[in-house]
């Protein structure tokens, strides 16, 4: 069967994953290269009776994205770096009240206004440590326009499934790339729906600690009339400045992901068994990676490829696995950055591993040969 | 008397929240007291109801009030308040916010969510201060008066809030005081009627710091002030502009018709459903 295929962009894949993972409110305000986003959902989700709205600034989107998810829509905003920055309050507001929002970051380069139109990996930590306090963030890194649509579902998937916002890394040119692309059948990709609480009103805590860290979660307007706050509160979502209230609110909201990494955390490995170099890449960068590391291998190096497709929360025990690969000598980790997730590697690698750094940050992509050039010369 | 509190207390957490937060002869509470019986007169089902605030003194209200409650991130409460409202239109979404909260952080909410008239109605209690923080002038604090960071007297000139609301499109604007509790009531009952954006300045005491700064006195006092500065709008009319002058006017300065977003985006729905 030919099934539906289709030539599309990175930003309609995200758009086609929201619609088949149940998506019925989008809030969000333009911003280069992430705009065909809200176009698209703009035109599309009124047919199915979904909402978006131009909200005023990022700020307000992700405002307006926590509100309508309270109310019981899966819930979505798409922005770049600069609107990114902004969204780092809401960010954290879902995070401590635990309500399932979908981010999806279409990096450009910066710092500041930086390059509206060309690619970039520089908001890597950002995803991971851009609101303040602490917090344990998920994001999701597809490397191509058909894994944008299942990792947007899965996005959405993952945000219902742990109450917590999830953030969505691409980039530039995935954004605009056009792929040939096989659209999923229907009920091909798992879709999962919030859980929701089976007990009377008058015992239901919006922020119950259970066994499972997993907590049921109403609606406005199911009945179950719960107060929520960005303050630090107790499992009925009332301000707490007790100090017990506050260990447990916060292990909660730690443990409820970090127990879990089996079911959040996916890494591809190709060739790791005999590899004495590694290369360490994301998203599009992983591209060029693979290529790489085929060309390395036609000339009998033995390489190997590592590609996070959960970039956080980092798996650390199986990373480590990885890295103990029995002839591993190096990694090279290649990021469209100054150099952010490289980082997470020298934490990670044994300490006979060279970990060596393959960066760029003049706005071109990496290219194969670049990698390549690099493995000839830690080998 | 007895009637109200039997009213009030309907609609209390009464058990989990008290006491409050606020100081003794606050303003706040008065509100608390008008809004309740506003939505009890107009038998609103409660959890059809979502109150959603800021930050600061008056948004602390909802978290004492029995209804779905969202107390969100300074500034923001409009903004949270959109997404709740489109997403299930049928929630009766009432915001509660402060003069620092709706008008300095979140006035780009402010303007535009009185321009995009979602059926939202926005009680701003203004109390020219910012009292949680300890009493930092706000965007209605006036000229020449005295704040803790403005300790030689506000440079700068305050909004007048129901001009703002209604050049930026609000469809119901009123303002009313803490002293005048019946017309209160009644102002924040017809803003929630009110089918699009609706604010209600509820002008209020912040003894503690604004009072304490200006030497204007105790709750009382400034009560008793309120009472004697305020001028329903419609007696103003009658009167020659210099005795408006300086003085606190109040009603209803804004009462028009305007499709509401909510309805014209489900009318949209349904043309293209083809129903």
């Amino acid at each position: 069967m030919a099934g539906n295929v289709r030539l599309i962009q990175g930003n309609e894949a995200v758009a086609e994953g929201a619609m088949i993972g149940g998506l019925r409110f989008f809030g969000g305000y333009p911003i280069t290269p992430s705009t065909e986003i809200a176009e698209i959902l703009a035109r599309r989700l009124p047919k199915v009776g979904g909402k978006f709205i131009q909200m005023e600034d990022e700020i307000a989107s992700v405002g307006a994205i926590i509100g309508a998810s309270l109310a019981g829509s899966k819930s979505m905003t798409a922005t770049s770096g600069p609107g990114f920055s902004l969204m780092v309050e809401g960010i954290g507001y879902a995070y401590m009240a635990e309500v399932p929002t979908v981010i999806v970051n279409v990096q450009r380069g910066g710092p500041s206004t930086g390059l509206p139109t060309k690619v970039s990996q520089s908001d890597t930590m950002q995803a991971r440590w851009g609101t303040h306090g602490d917090y344990i963030a998920i994001a999701l890194a597809p490397q191509s326009v058909r894994e944008t649509i299942d990792l947007t579902v899965r996005a959405m998937n993952l945000a219902e499934v742990y109450r917590t916002p999830v953030t969505l890394l691409t980039d530039e040119v995935l954004g605009h790339m056009r792929e040939k692309v096989t659209l999923p059948e229907e009920g091909e990709l798992e879709v999962i729906n919030r859980q929701k609480p089976d007990v009377p009103a008058s015992w239901y805590k919006h922020f119950e600690i259970t066994p499972n860290f997993k907590s049921p979660m109403a609606s406005f307007g199911d009945g179950y009339r719960f107060h929520v706050t960005g303050l630090t509160h107790d499992e009925e979502g009332f301000p707490t400045n007790k100090s017990v209230e506050i260990l447990a609110k916060l292990t909660k909201l730690r443990n409820k992901i970090m127990r879990y990494l089996d079911d959040i955390c996916q890494i591809e490995t190709d060739g790791m068994e005999d590899a004495h170099v590694a290369v360490y890449a994301y998203g599009i960068v992983a591209r060029a990676a693979r290529q790489a590391v085929q060309m390395a291998r036609a000339r009998r190096m033995k390489v190997g490829q590592i590609r996070p497709i959960t970039i956080w929360p980092s798996h650390d025990k199986k990373y480590k696995e990885i890295f103990s690969s029995k002839n591993l000598e190096a990694v090279i980790v290649a990021e469209l950055n100054q150099g952010q997730l490289v980082y997470e590697v020298q934490r990670l690698v044994p300490k006979h591993v060279e970990v060596v750094s393959l960066n760029r940050f003049d706005s071109e992509l990496i290219t194969p040969a670049q990698i390549l050039n690099k493995i000839k010369e830690v080998r | 008397m007895a009637q109200r509190s039997d009213i009030t207390h309907k609609y209390l957490r009464a058990k989990k929240k008290f006491p409050n937060v606020w100081c003794a002869g606050c303003g706040i509470g008065i509100v608390m007291g008008s809004l309740i019986r506003a939505i009890d007169k107009l038998e609103l089902d409660r959890d059809n109801v979502t109150l959603v605030s800021g930050i600061g003194c008056s948004s602390r209200l909802p978290v004492y009030l029995d209804f779905n409650t969202l107390h969100t991130t300074h500034g923001r409460a409009l903004a949270f308040a959109t997404g709740v409202k489109l997403a299930n239109p049928k929630m009766h979404v009432i915001v509660i916010t402060g003069d620092g909260d709706a008008l300095a952080i979140g006035g780009n909410h402010f303007i535009h969510s009185a321009r995009r008239n979602m059926d939202i109605t926005c009680i701003l209690i203004n109390n020219m201060i910012y009292g949680m923080t300890g009493g930092q002038f706000s965007p209605t604090t006036p000229t020449d008066s005295y704040a803790s960071t403005a300790p030689y007297g506000n440079k700068e000139y305050p909004f007048d809030i129901p001009k703002l609301a209604e050049a930026a499109g609000a469809t119901y604007v009123a303002r009313g005081t803490v002293y005048h509790v019946t017309q209160l009531d009644q102002l924040i009952y017809d803003g929630i009627k009110k089918r699009g954006f609706s604010l209600i300045e509820a002008f209020s005491n912040c003894h503690t710091y604004f009072g304490r700064l200006n030497r204007l006195g105790d709750s009382v006092k400034m009560l008793e002030d309120m009472k004697r500065n305020a001028l329903p709008l419609k007696a103003a009319a009658k009167m020659p502009p210099e005795k408006v002058q300086g003085k606190l006017l109040t009603g209803v300065f804004c009462d028009i018709e305007r499709e509401e977003y909510c309805d014209r985006y489900d009318a949209l729905i349904q043309s293209l459903q083809g129903k």
